[in-house]
């Protein structure tokens, strides 16, 4: 009786006081719609939106509804995370890799590098970025290319844009390419594990990246032109590049800032990888007579991504989080365009909210149930 | 007969050639500073590129001439060991110390010897370099936001009352020790609200009333952190436990809260709070905003808290609870007298990092209109006499947040190392 009681009361009282709360706050909601006179529901996504997005990766205009807003927001969040995301890895992996350098001067700088960046709000790097270095670039019509057919200006990064002609053809062939790369991989690996032998895999799955592709630009009627931004006057004082893509500077700071700051944690993930794999592993791969590039490929790597992939993933998720921040500097992503701009016009604060945060829980969610799922597959099975 | 080795010195001629390598160095230093801090380029009469890369060949030849093992002297030993193991690792020393000698001269002159101070309007900044009155001009409001000019000794007030409050742990007599949780729980962050209510805002004891609105600057961020500091702590412990309670109903609830708030960003909370949340309270119940955004940034923090510490009561073993529950403990005195204890000494650097983000995360309170250190900036950057500052502006904050975040990382290294207990 006693212990029944011990086990349930709590559990009862835990869910009288979630349900009291609830309870609570809906009651007020409803009260207070009523007096406002707002109705509660997710009509408004199938009206017109009447407002322009700035950068949008699909064809978006006023007429569009509500829903093709958020996809634009949406889309435009996940691109800065994208690119943020790359380029924090290349560098964060640099970094970590010249912290344990056995070079002094390398070792500093790197620690310096992260302890600099990483001890400034992320905020106040992206304003730096957007108000203060990129808005010290030359106007159009003063800036000088850079590799010849781009231009940085302070009104964005030009670039030029690739015309396909077939590019679906192409797509097939790269695809293609990818899959023997998969289908050779598991067949060396069964043919390592097996009989012990090895075969090449980069090299032909470099050559085979290259030359599937190749074979649909000579026989499958593909090709590829390149529309170099030109300079163009609007008015006496005003230049504008047309052609091309445009990259606005707002996008610019955005991957700056994030890569710069997120690089810096992956770099201690990095880091924290490598020195993670014991000293032993290294000895005993070397006495079994692997080559320094096979105890690399065979020993090394696969036990330190093993610790570096779960805390990378966070770090990535952290980004991606993190680039809401794009509101600041009014780069139309999911929270501006919805949560900034929608919610304005509507006044629909409970539905855009929610809808919102249940978007980027949504991608959290998933992303770390993968991870779950892949932390439980590259588990160490002890005995 | 003896071979000519040109690059490879051995032990016979290591004076030789760490003398002439050691020259190469320097020549190619000297070059590289002359163009740099005295716009001289001694290597003019080469052609084009190879002016460029001249010093990096001399260079690189000189520390190649340089480059012996176990030569028998100590400083050449170190200096190979730790700069110029070999081809690579001596280019890329080159190139380091190349570009820190290439930006010295500009970023210094621009902060500092082309820079101005003095004068107290923009026309004082004649010069090429950092305009710093800017900074100094506003410094009070990037402080203390708008707060009344005459009123700022309250805030300075009870921010040391709360400073001193906070020591008072440290000089307890030995016999109040154990009441030291509870002091820290629960009576200082009442007094500190109390102090903080009373002194800040004001409105009674004689003290004029100043509305939240006007408080801004570096000392909101304090206030809004520290709040969120004390209060996210506990209630973040609350449900590291209630997560690995054995009542499914409290486990439940405890893991959607948590990764809840840990799936969305804070950015999207502040918005909550600011125009969903006036929705939720009863009609002629007013909460001021910066009451909510302290609501909703210590409910958000103190998910992250929560895993941090539950990090801790997992790598606890076993064997400590089958302890306790054997001497008869019943869960809270087992949690409270040998389980947390242990824990929250595992998980201090996690803590420190969940407060340093924590820190780094309250300039995020500017997309809801409450003007901190950066919303103070983007206002005084919009200030029609004062326009074309926004670096030296960025700049200052930087480094105000720079050194208290590394200050909080650095003292949270040393709470570390004082309470390692070896196991």
């Amino acid at each position: 009786m006693n212990n029944i009681i011990k086990k349930y009361i709590p559990q009862i009282l835990a869910i009288l006081f979630v349900v009291l709360i609830f309870g609570f706050l809906t009651l007020n909601a409803q009260t207070n719609m009523d007096n406002r006179g707002i109705d509660f529901g997710f009509g408004f996504l199938s009206q017109e939106s009447s407002f322009d997005v700035q950068f949008s990766l699909i064809e978006y205009s006023g007429s569009d509804s509500y829903a093709r807003a958020f996809l634009v927001g949406l889309l435009n969040t996940l691109l800065v995370s994208f690119i943020s995301i790359i380029f924090c890895t290349i560098l964060g992996v640099i970094i970590g890799v010249a912290r344990l350098s056995s070079n002094y001067l390398i070792k500093n700088s790197a620690a310096w590098y992260v302890e600099f960046f990483r001890n400034i709000p992320l905020l106040l790097q992206i304003f730096f970025w957007y108000y203060a270095a990129l808005r010290a670039l030359p106007m159009p019509e003063k800036a000088n290319a850079w590799f010849g057919v781009t231009y940085m200006t302070v009104k964005g990064y030009y670039i030029p844009a690739m015309v396909w002609e077939n590019l679906n053809v192409f797509l097939y062939c790269a695809l293609a390419a990818i899959i023997s790369i998969i289908v050779l991989r598991n067949y060396a690996n069964k043919l390592r594990d097996t009989q012990g032998k090895q075969i090449p895999v980069l090299l032909y799955s470099v050559a085979l990246l290259i030359v599937l592709p190749l074979l649909s630009f000579l026989f499958g009627g593909v090709s590829l032109g390149f529309e170099i931004p030109e300079l163009k006057k609007l008015s006496k004082i005003s230049y504008i590049y047309e052609g091309g893509i445009s990259l606005p500077p707002e996008l610019i700071a955005l991957v700056l800032a994030l890569s710069l700051y997120t690089s810096t944690f992956v770099a201690e993930c990095v880091r924290a990888g490598i020195e993670g794999v014991s000293k032993g592993q290294k000895e005993a791969a070397a006495s079994v007579g692997l080559t320094p590039n096979q105890v690399l490929k065979l020993v090394i790597m696969p036990q330190a991504l093993r610790i570096i992939i779960p805390p990378t993933t966070n770090q990535y998720l952290n980004l991606t989080k993190n680039s809401s921040l794009a509101a600041a500097i009014a780069y139309p992503d999911l929270v501006l365009v919805f949560a900034g701009t929608a919610l304005m016009q509507t006044g629909k604060a409970i539905e855009i909210v929610s809808i919102t945060m249940l978007t980027y829980l949504t991608i959290s969610l998933t992303i770390a149930a993968i991870m779950n799922w892949y932390n439980k597959k590259i588990e160490i099975k002890e005995k | 007969m003896q071979t000519i080795n040109f690059l490879k010195p051995n032990r016979d001629n290591i004076k030789n050639y760490s003398i002439i390598g050691s020259f190469l160095v320097l020549v190619s230093l000297i070059d590289v500073i002359s163009n740099a801090f005295l716009k001289i380029n001694l290597t003019s009469f080469l052609p084009g590129s190879l002016t460029t890369l001249f010093p990096l060949i001399i260079g690189l030849i000189g520390l190649n001439m340089m480059r012996i093992d176990y030569s028998g002297n100590k400083k050449l030993d170190l200096l190979n060991k730790n700069i110029n193991t070999n081809n690579f690792n001596a280019l890329l020393t080159l190139l380091i110390l190349f570009s820190i000698i290439k930006a010295l001269p500009q970023s210094l002159s621009w902060m500092i010897f082309d820079a101005t101070i003095s004068g107290d309007s923009k026309d004082a900044c004649t010069g090429t370099g950092a305009c710093w009155t800017y900074i100094k001009v506003w410094f009070r409001r990037f402080m203390y936001g708008m707060y009344p000019n005459e009123f700022h000794w309250r805030i300075n007030t009870a921010f040391i009352l709360v400073i001193a409050l906070g020591f008072v742990g440290y000089f307890m007599k030995e016999n109040l020790k154990k009441y030291l949780a509870l002091y820290y729980v629960i009576i200082y962050p009442v007094i500190a609200y109390l102090v903080i209510y009373y002194l800040i805002s004001g409105g009674s004891f004689g003290l004029q009333w100043v509305e939240t609105g006007a408080w801004g600057g570096l000392s909101l961020t304090f206030i809004v952190s520290f709040f969120c500091l004390i209060f996210c702590f506990p209630l973040g412990m609350i449900f590291a436990l209630g997560r690995r309670s054995n009542l499914p109903a409290i486990k439940y609830i405890s893991i959607c809260y948590i990764e809840f708030w840990r799936g969305v960003p804070l950015i999207t909370v502040l918005f909550m709070s600011s125009v969903m949340f006036p929705m939720f309270l009863p009609e002629d119940f007013f909460m001021d905003k910066l009451v909510r955004v302290i609501i909703a940034i210590t409910l958000f923090e103190a998910a992250y808290c929560a895993e941090v510490i539950r990090g801790g009561l997992q790598s606890l073993p076993r064997g400590q609870y089958d302890a306790a529950k054997s001497l008869g403990m019943g869960y809270w005195k087992m949690h409270i007298f040998v389980i947390l204890p242990q824990a929250l000494k595992l998980v201090i650097p996690g803590i420190a990092n969940t407060f340093l983000a924590l820190v780094k995360d309250t300039p995020l309170i500017f997309v809801v209109g409450l003007a901190e250190l950066a919303g103070m900036l983007a206002l005084a950057k919009t200030n029609p006499k004062w326009l074309g500052f926004a670096m030296e502006g960025y700049i200052f904050a930087s480094i105000v947040f720079w050194i208290i975040c590394y200050a909080m990382s650095k003292y949270s290294y040393n709470l570390e190392a004082k309470y390692k207990t070896e196991r």
